[in-house]
Parts: C-alpha cells; sequence; structure tokens
C-alpha cells in the first residue's frame, strides 16, 4: 500500500515535469489587455460582446490580446494595474463602474492608452477612447417590429435599474412602437416604460433570474405578448418564462439571443444588437495604425456600432418597412427622439 | 516528581501542536497538486501557473533587486514600489479574510454557524461608507474611528437579529442566517439606487471623505493600509477574549456542551447573543476595513464572497484566532496572486476556487488526508464546530 502511494506520487511528478515543456508566450505584437466587469468573461453578454472584439483582432490584426477578470470592484483597480506593469499597449476595460478606476489608471499613467466600453468622460481625457451607443436607434427598429409583430397589440419592455444607459433602449423602443402607429393606423400600446413620465418597470438588480422571470409573467398578464428586457443576464429569466408559458416572445439585448442563448431560440423575436465587438476591434485598430486619439467614438446604426438582427417570422412587408426606418434614421429624416 | 513530568508535558505540548497543524498544511499541499493536475488536464503548464502565482503574490526577485538597484543609485523609488507591490496587495486582500475569518471562528467557538457573515459584511460596509461620506468637517482623529465603528455598529446589529432568534425562539441560526443575508443583498440593491446613491446615474455611493480614509502607507498605486494592523489587532483581542476572560471560557464551555454550561448556571441566552453581536461586529469591520482602507465606495459588487470564504478559513484555522489569521493569509495570497496567473499563464481565477474548494474538503473530511498520508489520529478534545437542529 505504502508502495502505491510513492508510484502515485511519482507518477503525479512526472507528469508535471513532462507537461512543463510545452507552453510558451503568443508572438510579440501589439500587446492588448481587456479587464471585464463583474459579470465575467463568458457572461454571454456585455463583456463576452467586447471580448469578441479582441478575439477578431488576434485572428486579423495578429495583436497580443489576453483579458483579466474582476471578481469585485476592487479588482478594477488591480487589474488594470497589471497591464499597466506589463507595458500593455491598449487597455481595454468594460463597463460604466470601471470608470473611476479607468480614469485614474490613465491620470497616473499618461504614456499608456486606454478605451473603455460605455463610458464617456466629460471632459474627454487625451489617453482615453470612450466606447459609446446610440442605442435607441436600434430600439427604435426594435419597437417597430414588435408593433408590426404583435397579436395583442400591446407590447412591454422591463429593465434593471433606472439609468440613463438602461432607460436610452426603453426610450427608444417606445418611439419606434408610436412611429409604426402613426405610419400604420395602429394602436399598439407599452407596457413597461414611460418616456415622458421617465418610470417604467425595473426589478432593482442586474442579476436575478427569478425577478426577471416575474416581472415578465405579470406584464404578459396585462396583455403584452412582446417583452424587451434590458437587464443583462437577468432578462434571461424572461425568455425562459416565455419558452415555458408560450404565450410570449422576447426581444434580446446587446448580443443576438439566438446566439448567446439559443436554448431560448423559439422565443426569440429578434436582438438588439451593441456591437461593442466592432467599437472594440476599431479601437484596437486605431492604435495599431497609430491614429488612436482619446475622446469618443459612438456607435450608430451607420457605422454597424449598433443593430438588429433578423425578426423572426416578419412578413415581406415588415421587412421592407424595417429597411426604410433603419435608412430614415442613418440619413437624418426619422429622428429618434 | 514534577521536575520529570514537565520536560514530557512540554514534549507532549508540541507534538499535540505539531499533530494540530499537519493536517491543515497537507490539505494545502494537497489542494495544489490536485489544482495542477486540473492545470495539466485543461492544458495548461503547471510550473508556469504556480511560478507566475508566486511572483503574483509575493512579487518577482528579479523585480525587486532591480528595483533596490536603481533606488540606491538615483534615489528613484517607483521601481521599488512596484516591485513591493504585489506583497502589498496580497496584504490587502487578506485583511477582510482576517475580520470576517475570525467573525465565523468566534460563533464556531459558540456552537453557532453564522453563515450570514456575507450579509454583515455588506451592512458593515454601507453603515462605515455612510458615515465616511455624510459628515464632513470632522478631523481624521475622530471621523475615522467613527466611520471604523459605525461598520462594526452596522454588522452587530445584523449578527443580534439572528442570535436573539436563536435565545429567544430557539430559530436555527443557520436559516437566519442566511436570511438575513438575502435581506442585507436586496437592502443594499435599494439603498445604492436609492437613498445612498451618489451623484451620477451610477447606482453606487459617493465616494467617503479622505478624513475617514484608513491612512495607506506607500503612495499609488500601493493600497497597504493600516487595515491590516487593525486586523491583527482583532485577532489578538479575540484570542485574549476567548481564552483569558471568564466570559471566553463561558462561550466555549457552551459551544462545548451548552447543556452542562446551563447546569454551571451560564446564561444560555445570553451567551448566544453576545457572540452573534460580536460577530457581526467583526464581519462588519471587514466591510470597515474594505470600504475605508481600499474601495472608498460601494456598489452592488463591492464583495467578492469574503462572508463565505470565512467559512472555510475558520474551518482551516481550526476557530482559533492564530489559525485564522495564517488561513486568511493563505486565501489572500492565492486570491491575489491570482490575478498574475490569469494574466501571464492563462489560467481562469477560478482554478483557485478550485483549490480553494478542496482544501476545504480535507479539512472537513481529515480522514482523507490521514488516511493518505498515513497519520495516525490524535486523540484529544475536538473543537466542537455547530450544533444540529434544535439543540
Amino acid at each position: 500500500m505504502k508502495k502505491f502511494h510513492f508510484v502515485m506520487a511519482v507518477l503525479i511528478v512526472a507528469s508535471m515535469v513532462l507537461t512543463a515543456c510545452g507552453g510558451g508566450a503568443g508572438g510579440g505584437g501589439l500587446k492588448v489587455g481587456m479587464v471585464t466587469d463583474l459579470g465575467g468573461i463568458d457572461d454571454k453578454s456585455f463583456n463576452a460582446t467586447a471580448y469578441a472584439g479582441v478575439q477578431q483582432a488576434i485572428d486579423e490584426l495578429g495583436v497580443d490580446g489576453k483579458y483579466l477578470e474582476s471578481t469585485q470592484q476592487a479588482d478594477y483597480e488591480k487589474n488594470i494595474q497589471q497591464f499597466v506593469d506589463e507595458e500593455t499597449d491598449l487597455i481595454v476595460t468594460v463597463g460604466f463602474l470601471l470608470g473611476d478606476a479607468t480614469k485614474a489608471a490613465a491620470e497616473a499613467n499618461p504614456e499608456s492608452k486606454f478605451a473603455i466600453v460605455d463610458f464617456a468622460y466629460d471632459p474627454t481625457i487625451p489617453n482615453v477612447l470612450g466606447l459609446v451607443f446610440s442605442i435607441d436607434q436600434a430600439t427604435f427598429l426594435a419597437g417597430y417590429a414588435a408593433a408590426g409583430s404583435t397579436k395583442t397589440g400591446k407590447v412591454a419592455t422591463w429593465g434593471g435599474i433606472n439609468i440613463p444607459p438602461v432607460a436610452d433602449f426603453m426610450i427608444g423602443f417606445e418611439a419606434g412602437v408610436n412611429y409604426y402607429n402613426e405610419q400604420n393606423g395602429t394602436s399598439v400600446e407599452v407596457l413597461g416604460w414611460d418616456t415622458a413620465a421617465n418610470e417604467g418597470a425595473f426589478i432593482g438588480n442586474f442579476e436575478s433570474l427569478d425577478d426577471g422571470r416575474s416581472i415578465t409573467e405579470s406584464l404578459v398578464q396585462e396583455g403584452a405578448d412582446i417583452v424587451m428586457p434590458v437587464a443583462g443576464p437577468a432578462g434571461l429569466g424572461g425568455a425562459a418564462y416565455c419558452a415555458e408559458s408560450g404565450s410570449c416572445m422576447v426581444i434580446g439585448v446587446d448580443t443576438d439571443w439566438t446566439i448567446s442563448a439559443s436554448e431560448y431560440t423559439d422565443v426569440i423575436l429578434t436582438s438588439v444588437l451593441k456591437n461593442m465587438n466592432v467599437a472594440v476591434f476599431e479601437a484596437i485598430k486605431s492604435v495599431q495604425d497609430g491614429t488612436f486619439a482619446g475622446g469618443l467614438y459612438i456607435g450608430t446604426l451607420a457605422n454597424d456600432g449598433v443593430g438588429l438582427a433578423a425578426v423572426k417570422g416578419a412578413s415581406d412587408e415588415l421587412n421592407a418597412g424595417l429597411d426604410a426606418v433603419k435608412q430614415g434614421i442613418i440619413d437624418g429624416t426619422i429622428a429618434v427622439r | 516528581m514534577s521536575n520529570t513530568t514537565a520536560p514530557e508535558k512540554k514534549e507532549k505540548k508540541r507534538s499535540a501542536i505539531w499533530s494540530e497543524l499537519l493536517v491543515p498544511v497537507l490539505a494545502v499541499v494537497s489542494g495544489l497538486i490536485l489544482g495542477a493536475i486540473v492545470i495539466v488536464v485543461s492544458g495548461e503548464n503547471p510550473f508556469r501557473a504556480y511560478g507566475a502565482l508566486f511572483t503574483g503574490s509575493f512579487g518577482s526577485p528579479v523585480r525587486l533587486i532591480d528595483g533596490l538597484q536603481i533606488y540606491s543609485a538615483t534615489g528613484e523609488t517607483r521601481q521599488l514600489l512596484r516591485a513591493f507591490y504585489p506583497l502589498t496587495e496580497s496584504l490587502v486582500t487578506a485583511t477582510p479574510y482576517i475580520f470576517a475569518g475570525l467573525s465565523v471562528a468566534l460563533g464556531f467557538r459558540c456552537g453557532l454557524f453564522n453563515i450570514g457573515a456575507e450579509g454583515q459584511f455588506f451592512i458593515g460596509a454601507l453603515s462605515a461608507a455612510f458615515v465616511g461620506y455624510s459628515i464632513q468637517g470632522l478631523p481624521m482623529i475622530i471621523h475615522l474611528p467613527l466611520a471604523i465603528l459605525g461598520g462594526a455598529l452596522g454588522g452587530a446589529l445584523w449578527g443580534m437579529i439572528p442570535g436573539y432568534l436563536k435565545a429567544r425562539f430557539g430559530a436555527h441560526e443557520v436559516v437566519n442566517t442566511i436570511m438575513m443575508n438575502w435581506i442585507a443583498f436586496r437592502l443594499s440593491d435599494w439603498l445604492l439606487d436609492g437613498p445612498m446613491k451618489g451623484p451620477g446615474f451610477r447606482p453606487v455611493t459617493p465616494t467617503i471623505f479622505e478624513t475617514a480614509e484608513l491612512p495607506r502607507f506607500f503612495p499609488d498605486p500601493l493600497r497597504f493600509n493600516l487595515g491590516f494592523f487593525l486586523a491583527l489587532l482583532a485577532a489578538y483581542l479575540v484570542y485574549w477574549f476567548l481564552f483569558k476572560t471568564t466570559l471566553g471560557f463561558e462561550i466555549r464551555s457552551v459551544g462545548a456542551n451548552p447543556d452542562a454550561a446551563k447546569y454551571a448556571g451560564m446564561n444560555i441566552v445570553r451567551n448566544f447573543v453576545l457572540v452573534m453581536v460580536l460577530a457581526g461586529g467583526l464581519a462588519g469591520l471587514a466591510g470597515s476595513a474594505q470600504v475605508l482602507g481600499v474601495d472608498y465606495w460601494v456598489g452592488q459588487g463591492f464583495s467578492a464572497g469574503y462572508g463565505f470564504d470565512a467559512i472555510a478559513i475558520a474551518l482551516l484555522g481550526k476557530s482559533h484566532p492564530l489559525g485564522v489569521v495564517l488561513a486568511a493569509l493563505l486565501f489572500g495570497f492565492l486570491r491575489s496572486g491570482a490575478t498574475n496567473m490569469q494574466s501571464m499563464a492563462s489560467i481562469p481565477i477560478d482554478i483557485i476556487s478550485i483549490i480553494q474548494g478542496m482544501v476545504i474538503v480535507f479539512i472537513a473530511a481529515p480522514e482523507i488526508i490521514r488516511w493518505f498520508y498515513r497519520i495516525r489520529a490524535v486523540k484529544k478534545d475536538e473543537t466542537v464546530l455547530t450544533r444540529g437542529w434544535g439543540s
């Protein structure tokens, strides 16, 4: 028996030594480091989409990209510092909660370059590029599509917390529904958001799938058959309810949910795309081209920074309408807000 | 007669301490080895990973030498500070672990399982932040202690409620502390988006005033602050309280055998409440130290589960304050070094959770370690960790 343990130990050590020969760092290209928010790299949403941009840069531009996950707010500073220490060429931070830490690091290290997803500094910082999105352009389309697809004449939206980045989704959505009503003489109603009053249905967090589920259930009971949850992972609770009850469809946000939450594909009407990957890729490309400048990148329908995924079961008429609306927003003949 | 027994006694005591330490140390070693196997299976190199973990938690010797040379040559401290950064960062990470570990350990000593340290930590942090940002114009000598105390009181209140429910109605503290955690989480959601929301749209508190900050010993980016020494002081005070005072003796007696303690005329009810208040206060201090020393503001992602890891730390530290400090340091070094490991060797930080989990399994089931390493069990009076339902 004693011998057995000895043999085990030898085997373990041997396996460690043998594998030690592998490995080795990547090429010597441009170094890009991304610091995630608390959701982690595989949140199928925010951080995952932003990292897709880094991944694209690794594949197409040959940069040396990696990421650090934050598990608590004290990690923001620490993770950024790690990349500063490694003399990373571009540090990408994801989410407005990293706003303070990114600013502090940018000011302490003026020679480093930063890009932050979803945050704009006023005034801007010379070595930080804020990546923001006119998401209301995309949700305007989503509202139009929802109004054109509803059978009950009621559509709904709800949010995590009533803050401008969330409310922007809902404002565009309501405006899109109203525009559809004007154009088609319908009277589709929006539940869960009222732009005039600046209030609506919110669950108070972005994590609880249970909360997302129950708020979706109550909106559906009020008559809505299409729901757009604006609450990151909590929104999947709404998708789960629709999948089980079969009484509603959801509109995904941030990413294409038929890919990121494919188990709910049957009940996903469409997805509002916030193409953070495009924005991040552009930022990396600008560093490689030597054209990087601090300030703002604004993602719009025109530069493909935002968009709407294909609408399930849409008639040719609705699709034609959506194309016309999109063109109208791009050339400015349709005002989103 | 007594002359001959004295050295023997000493010898016996020494071997008892050794055997006490043996299982935790072997558990950690086994956890690291199993972690290495997981790393190998996932296709990475464990030597590179653990090397990065080491330099991430203690610092790179090369950098240290470089830093010293630059400093002695030019007087430039920047490189030297960077070399010390990993080590100080590990101590910063260990600080809330020490406080929260003491909280759970104190509960264990009285036979109470305080799963509520996470909620107490959160409430403590919010209270400390509130005192820190809402009062302006006080000198530091008053404001800082007040803010620290605020955190302790918030946590103590959160611990007192389940303590009272247990003492008065016999409601099991495990259930109630878990409930209190959820109340704390949802309450903080509401507070951060309502009464305690700072300027701007983000659901976070305002930043505390400088007079409430725990002093840092080095310039940025080093975050090492007074909190670490306060944690060590707290550990000493808990030790003194448990082992050198009558009340501490009572608490340990209640933990060992509540019926006997009651028969001996000890007030069980009072002791349950007292311990939960103190445990809550310690977890609250963890929140104070974190918000006043490191973060300066509270958002929804304030904690990385310090209160839950604290249970593991108390178990690993055998509910002894010294053991808790050592276990907390271990967790602090592992957690802090993980950042570097993730960056340099692309190992997900989750591997640290796996190692920690394995260590806990080995601590909870020491027979595995004893069997694997052929250690004979030492017969001695075991520490009571927790008692069953309704006792």
